[in-house]
């Protein structure tokens, strides 16, 4: 199966949502992204696998301009095409408070405001300007709904989301991710801090999502790229080493390095 | 040397260390006591000279030459006057410049010479900004001698502290709460109105708290500008007076503060004026302690409430 | 190849104009309120700079009056009367000795009590003796120098019959209790910031307490210890209630702090408590007064900055 490396839309009925190429990436003097690309699919699930290090969640946070936060970063290269407006995300006329808007992230420890249930999803809201009371009570309720967390949660809408127990919490943050109808969703090791059954519920979580939202997904696991992905991106020291559908990488790798990595004979 | 010499001698050297160590311990406890006894005869002496002069009386009273009827009332009225101008001129300025220099400012030489600044000003001495604001407040502005020149001069010296609480208070908020606001598109003020003030607030209280705690006490810029040590008439009322400009007549009186008013009687070889200042200065000394005892308290309860 | 784009979710497009067409207002707005933040910060360079204007201009006009060689190598400080001395060497020494004499008290029992806090005594005697400390330090310095004057001076005349009822002395003591806070506070504050890596590298050698903390955690934080000295070095040459109640405020060259003295704080003080015309030489000695301690005070900071700087170990 051809994948496509470029935006060809409607190729087998696979569409692309965005399109990194020839990304190169600086923290400082060190090179950490050298000449990236792959395609990240519309409403389908993208994992980037590899050993600590290799540049995933680097390549992660590019996606939102998380790196604009700090200084000393630097963009080069070819850069992030979104679509289907064709927006370059890391072009330096692109206003990085947009690209968030459209993008959303859930992060690796569960970051809840020390606010109430209703506060943490609503936030997303109000920054964007939302004020009409039920039409946010709407937005929070399907946003928690999305999320698999309404029925926990309805009657207590009040209570600090700190409250929440680990996976709950996660749960809190996806659906804060949620509210604003992002684009892209992105995942950086939703998981790695959560106990198996935590876990499973967010897999099955992602699954669901992926209906509606493109998403892409850091994951040291590689179980976990196999159970819920639907194509995966290996890095290795900053470069992407290969890129295809799941099921064909984890059972017929093309390149020995990803081999070598999904056996387990190193990382 | 066979096994049993060699655990003799080492026994013997630990012995003789922890006796050292015993030692130690003893001179630490004994130099806190320093402390502690000094601290708690002051206190007391002035209490017991003190507390027995306090009356109604003694707080609805101006000061007099018979030491019998002298009273604290405008130094007290005139303390808590300078106070509201002290805090409403230093809290917006320092929070605001504590603010910029933890969410704003980039790592440039611009950045730097304001923090050196910044911790150049908390350590000069508190007379030398009495000695700016006679130069500047009292005469360049024209403020005259007044409660404005006090209340702005005070503003100057707590500056620095709000600012350090300020910029403590929200650097105890972790990296992971400022992106996940980011991440959900927020605009750096949005985060800082929505999430950074609102979490360090308890922290800025204390900080402006013992800023205050301070400010009450400070006797030697006040005098620098000339606030008189012998008022025996309150100035006017704030916001009573003709408006518009009647309104803030309060603010360009003559004044004088509780500091000041132990001073005077201090200065005074009469042993009866050693009483009333024994009682300014419990008045004083509780309500400093007071301040600084709720400031301790507030930051014990926040150690323990918010959660991240 | 037709280029057909994917189905739209239709809330995105009123999305996308939206944000859009708010984003010139919005940064705006940002850029606002970032200004009017820098200019709070920035504040206090102007302050600094009023400061040194103003000292430096008063001075200035003195100088016109009073040369520099007198002001330094005169020894009698007497710019009131008629036959008017401004050696400011006089205030200095009182400055000097009452200071000499509360440093002798501060730090040694400040390094003590820090040592002690942060080596030896329980998590419950820390907890309750660091705020003790810090209420300690925010007793009104008024309030310590009627203590001086009213408690100890009588006390120590118990003792020493000669002492007169102003004395370097007697200020001197109570002013070293009052920086003993700042001192044991900052110090202990840097000894707790040496990690316990390194304190448990000197135990599994079989150290007692006394020696690690003497000899491992001691010189591991001995660029923040230094800059507490500094700052108490500070405090006790900038303070000046203690010493215009204390000390008697008269004017006396000495380095004996049995004797009274006035130092270039309570002359400050006496000068304002007085009614001088403002413009006159008397009103211009007190800024010329108040530059050497700011000079002196100055100079303090920055050593103390640049050990920070240049000593702070890496861990």
């Amino acid at each position: 199966m051809q994948i496509p490396t470029r935006y060809e839309a409607g190729v087998e009925g696979n569409v692309l949502k965005a399109n990194v190429s020839d990304l190169d990436f600086y923290y400082g003097a060190f090179h950490a992204l050298k000449r990236v690309s792959m395609p990240i699919h519309d409403r389908k699930v993208t994992a980037l696998i590899g050993p600590s290090g290799c540049g995933k969640s680097t390549l992660l946070r590019c996606f939102n301009r998380m790196h604009d936060l700090y200084p000393g970063n630097r963009y080069a290269g070819g850069g992030i095409v979104l679509y289907p407006d064709n927006t370059n995300l890391l072009a330096p006329g692109v206003d990085p408070i947009e690209v968030r808007m459209r993008i959303s992230m859930v992060f690796q420890k569960p970051n809840p405001f020390p606010k109430s249930i209703y506060e943490n999803v609503a936030y997303s809201l109000r920054v964007r300007g939302m004020r009409n009371k039920s039409e946010l009570d709407d937005r929070v309720e399907s946003a928690l709904k999305g999320a698999a967390l309404w029925n926990e949660v309805s009657n207590r809408l009040k209570e600090l989301g700190a409250n929440l127990s680990g996976g709950q919490q996660q749960r809190l943050c996806i659906a804060r991710a949620l509210a604003s109808d992002p684009e892209i969703i992105l995942f950086d090791e939703p998981t790695s801090a959560l106990d198996p059954i935590a876990t499973a519920s967010i897999e099955e979580l992602i699954i669901e999502l992926k209906e509606k939202v493109t998403i892409l997904i850091v994951t040291h696991n590689m179980q976990q790229a196999a159970r819920i992905s639907d194509y995966t991106a290996y890095m290795y020291l900053g470069e992407m080493i290969e890129f295809g559908v799941t099921d064909q990488i984890f059972i017929k790798p093309q390149k020995k390095a990803t081999e070598d990595y999904i056996t387990g004979r190193f990382g | 040397m066979d096994i049993e010499q060699k655990l003799e001698n080492i026994r013997g050297i630990i012995v003789r260390a922890k006796r050292w160590d015993l030692f130690f311990t003893l001179l630490g406890i004994l130099s806190l006591m320093v402390g502690v006894l000094t601290f708690t005869i002051l206190f007391v002496d002035m209490a017991i000279e003190g507390v027995p002069r306090l009356s109604m009386d003694f707080f609805t009273s101006f000061p007099s030459r018979r030491a019998a009827n002298a009273g604290i009332l405008s130094a007290w009225v005139g303390t808590v006057l300078v106070m509201l101008l002290t805090a409403l001129a230093a809290v917006p300025l320092g929070v605001a410049a504590g603010v910029y220099l933890e969410e704003y400012a980039p790592k440039n030489w611009i950045t730097d010479i304001i923090e050196i600044n910044i911790s150049n000003l908390a350590g000069i001495p508190s007379i030398v900004y009495g000695l700016l604001a006679l130069g500047l407040f009292v005469y360049y502005f024209g403020f005259g001698q007044s409660i404005l020149s006090a209340g702005l001069t005070l503003a100057l010296l707590i500056l620095p502290v709000i600012i350090v609480a300020t910029r403590e208070a929200i650097r105890s908020i972790p990296q992971a709460i400022h992106e996940g606001s980011y991440a959900c598109g927020a605009t750096t003020w949005q985060t800082v109105r929505d999430h950074i003030l609102p979490y360090s607030s308890a922290g800025i209280l204390t900080g402006v708290i013992l800023g205050m705690a301070r400010a009450i006490g400070e006797t030697a810029p006040i005098i620098t500008i000339g606030a008189l040590t012998f008022i025996a008439f309150l100035p006017p009322a704030p916001f009573t007076g003709e408006p518009p400009a009647g309104l803030f007549d309060w603010i360009f009186a003559p004044f004088t503060v509780m500091p000041i008013q132990m001073f005077n009687w201090t200065s005074r070889p009469e042993a009866a004026f050693t009483v009333n200042a024994a009682a300014a200065g419990f008045v004083l000394v509780f309500m400093t302690l007071a301040m600084n005892g709720l400031a301790i308290y507030l930051r014990y309860r926040l150690r323990k409430n918010i959660k991240w | 190849m037709s280029a057909t784009l994917p189905v739209q979710v239709p809330l995105m497009t009123e999305f996308v104009s939206d944000r859009l067409s708010k984003k010139a207002s919005r940064h705006v707005k940002e850029r606002i309120i970032e200004f009017l933040l820098f200019s709070a910060a920035a504040f206090s360079v102007f302050v600094t700079v009023t400061i040194v204007y103003v000292l430096v201009k008063e001075s200035w006009v003195f100088f016109q009056t009073v040369p520099l060689s007198d002001f330094l190598f005169d020894t009698q400080w007497t710019p009131l009367f008629d036959d008017a001395h401004y050696g400011i060497m006089v205030l200095l020494s009182g400055t000097l000795t009452s200071s000499a004499v509360a440093l002798l008290v501060a730090i040694p029992l400040g390094t003590i009590i820090a040592i002690y806090l942060s080596e030896f005594a329980g998590f419950k005697l820390r907890e309750i003796a660091k705020p003790f400390l810090e209420l300690l330090g925010g007793v009104p310095t008024i309030v310590y120098g009627y203590f001086a004057l009213t408690f100890l001076t009588p006390l120590l005349q118990k003792i020493y019959p000669d002492l007169p009822g102003f004395n370097l002395l007697s200020a001197g003591l109570v002013m070293g209790v009052m920086i003993v806070p700042y001192v044991a506070s900052l110090s202990e504050d840097a000894m707790r910031a040496v990690p316990m890596a390194l304190r448990e590298g000197s135990y599994a050698m079989g150290a007692t307490r006394l020696q690690t903390a003497l000899w491992v955690v001691t010189p591991a934080a001995t660029s923040g210890i230094a800059s507490a000295y500094i700052l108490g070095i500070s405090r006790a040459v900038g303070e000046t209630m203690i010493l215009a109640v204390a000390a008697g405020m008269q004017p006396n060259l000495t380095f004996n702090p049995a004797e009274p003295g006035a130092t270039i704080t309570s002359y400050i003080v006496q000068v304002a408590l007085g009614d001088l015309p403002h413009g006159s030489i008397g009103y211009q000695t007190i800024f010329a007064a108040g530059l050497t301690l700011l000079l002196m005070t100055l100079a303090f900071n920055l050593l103390g900055y640049w050990l920070r700087k240049h000593y702070r170990e890496v861990y």
